[in-house]
């Protein structure tokens, strides 16, 4: 009884706390002082068509480079602590074969997993152009991958050529970003190349070949976890 | 007006499967619903004019999130039996 009490009490502190919020707000009609300067200034300083990837790689470029690293240490994890297991359960040397999948999945997957992974790569190639972007690319690829794993459950997945794909992307992403300080304004600056013609798919400096990185960063580093799990459901 | 009904629907449903998967006793069905609330929080986003974010919740939230939960599932059940 007491128990419920409390729980009663938080959720009407809750909602006074939302009411309030909600009493006080009053819609935005024009863009505060921050929206409106890179509103503004965003065409001539970066150049790309879509304000929020200007945004995301370049003037907050260093969060991104946060993020990138949180998901790489995330992947590596869980991919260190599943691969512990795995040496331990081997010793007991009892494999289970896994179901096969149906064979309408696995007909649907040979048609649509090209284009899942071609619809990636177009994400993350116009990232600079249209919505979307590398993180965005990446989790569609990995998705991709996820169809192909639930077709074929048994399947070898290469970890030597997804680790390979990671750390060079990882590499040439921070390699651009320095590159940044010696010929334009700082790091991650994407005016190194030029900025090229508004609108066009070879705009906006670096920012295409950046996100052509972390598109592949992120894809092989999802589809390595999503493999690794999938790897340990073989035994035991 | 229509994207307004739309929204409350929209938000009014994933309340509903929210309280699905936190209170179904089934593990395979509060996975689900989880999924769903997903799945249509990225529709919200869309309507809501925030297509990037639509397309992360999508692609990780309903997809990528559900199937490692169904993995860990499986290998506790497994482990415990």
């Amino acid at each position: 009884m007491l128990k419920k009490g409390i729980i009663l009490a938080i959720i009407v502190a809750f909602a006074a706390i939302f009411l309030n919020l909600l009493s006080s707000f009053n819609g935005n009609t024009e863009l505060s002082d921050l929206s409106s300067y890179y509103a503004k200034n965003e065409p001539a300083q970066i150049g790309a068509a879509n304000l929020v990837t200007a945004i995301v790689v370049t003037y907050r470029g260093l969060d991104t480079l946060g993020e990138v690293v949180i998901l790489f240490l995330s992947a590596a994890i869980v991919s260190f602590l599943l691969k512990l297991s795995h040496d331990e359960q081997n010793n007991e040397a009892r494999k289970n074969e896994l179901r096969p999948s149906s064979e309408l999945l696995q007909t649907a997957t040979r048609i649509l997993v090209p284009i899942i992974f071609m619809f990636g790569a177009y994400v993350f190639i116009n990232g600079h152009l249209t919505p979307g972007g590398g993180f965005q690319g990446g989790a569609i690829i990995a998705s991709g991958f996820v169809l192909l794993l639930l077709a074929k459950p048994d399947m070898k997945i290469n970890h030597n050529l997804i680790s390979t794909i990671e750390s060079i992307s990882g590499v040439s992403f921070v390699i651009i970003g320095i590159l940044g300080i010696f010929l334009a304004g700082g790091f991650l600056d994407n005016n190194i190349i030029g900025l090229g013609t508004f609108g066009t798919l070879l705009s906006a400096g670096a920012i295409p070949i950046i996100y052509i990185f972390i598109g592949l960063k992120v894809g092989s580093e999802l589809s390595s976890i999503v493999g690794t799990y999938n790897e340990t459901q073989k035994e035991n | 007006m229509i994207y307004i009904i739309l929204s409350v629907f929209l938000g009014l449903f994933i309340l509903v499967m929210a309280v699905v998967a936190v209170h179904n006793q089934n593990i395979k069905v509060a996975i689900i619903a989880a999924g769903i609330v997903s799945l249509f929080s990225s529709i919200l986003y869309l309507i809501l004019a925030a297509p990037d974010v639509a397309m992360t919740e999508a692609a990780i939230g309903s997809g990528l999130s559900t199937v490692i939960f169904f993995y860990v599932l499986n290998k506790i059940r497994k482990n415990n039996a």
